[in-house]
């Protein structure tokens, strides 16, 4: 069974923000909510500055699911990590927990209060009927029940973000490592799915 | 008498406490797998809904267009 995973290539990312344009369009995200961004370190700097695009990592062991006290986040069976908006009170504990800054509030009604959690769903929807009009309003197209991938992934210029099966994306990435012969750091990959364990 | 029963009653209601131990039907995870496919007209071609094998293999292929040295000379 296909395991999902994301790497952003920071050697490659330019910083065009057509991901979070694509998502933002896909899933059409209220205004406020981003559930994907990209972020620029050492920004002007010649040689060093790095963009890296960031969301939910759907991490192997994640931290939202432990901390949350309704419960409501659950792992799907390609290891997406998903959360019922029926269940969530909105109380923000998971985005104290996340270390990629995933949960997003949006605003509701008249004085902006803090509204259920939304976050990237790896384009796999939520809890109700796949490619339903309920799933849609809630949490955003299923494209994996379409059998495609994440659309801010499918849409990268450069394919500096890679969505997908964990072992497939991998071994893109190991391809390209080998060909460039520098860049083998994947940001973010050991915080969310582990460092792989020693074999004896 | 039935009016101070009553109002005991009333009392004794707002002493209660609502039962909040989660339920399994109360938690919505209910989630149809991928594989089982939407019922939209924007299912990609070349698998089976329903098919897992198929599924797998759909997207294992679609990975491979990030790839560009699959589709460029070296």
């Amino acid at each position: 069974m296909a395991r999902m995973k994301f790497i952003c290539d920071t050697e490659r990312c330019i910083e065009c923000n057509a991901c979070a344009t694509a998502c933002k369009n896909e899933n059409e995200v209220p205004w406020g909510v981003n559930r994907r961004r990209v972020v620029t370190l050492n920004d002007g700097i010649v040689g060093q500055e790095k963009s890296v695009s960031v969301a939910c990592m759907h991490c192997s062991d994640a931290p939202c699911m432990a901390v949350c006290p309704v419960d409501c986040f659950y792992r799907t069976e390609e290891g997406v990590v998903l959360h019922n908006k029926d269940a969530c009170i909105g109380c923000g504990y998971c985005s104290y927990a996340c270390p990629f800054g995933a949960p997003q509030f949006p605003s509701n009604g008249t004085f902006g209060l803090r509204g259920k959690m939304d976050k990237c769903t790896f384009c796999a929807g939520g809890p109700e009927e796949n490619g339903s009009k309920e799933e849609f309003e809630k949490y955003g197209r299923n494209r994996l029940a379409e059998g495609k991938l994440p659309a801010c992934a499918e849409m990268c210029s450069t394919k500096a973000l890679l969505g997908g099966d964990g072992d497939v994306v991998a071994d893109i990435f190991r391809t390209r490592v080998v060909a460039r012969g520098k860049g083998s750091e994947v940001w973010g990959w050991g915080t969310a799915y582990g460092k792989p364990e020693a074999k004896s | 008498m039935k009016r101070s029963i009553a109002m005991l009653a009333l009392l004794l209601a707002g002493c209660g406490e609502v039962d909040q131990v989660k339920q399994g039907s109360a938690v919505n995870r209910s989630d149809e797998p991928a594989y089982k496919g939407a019922r939209t007209a924007q299912v990609a071609k070349g698998w089976t809904p329903g098919d897992k094998a198929a599924w797998d293999k759909q997207v294992r292929e679609r990975g491979q267009l990030q790839n560009e040295y699959v589709k460029t000379n070296r």
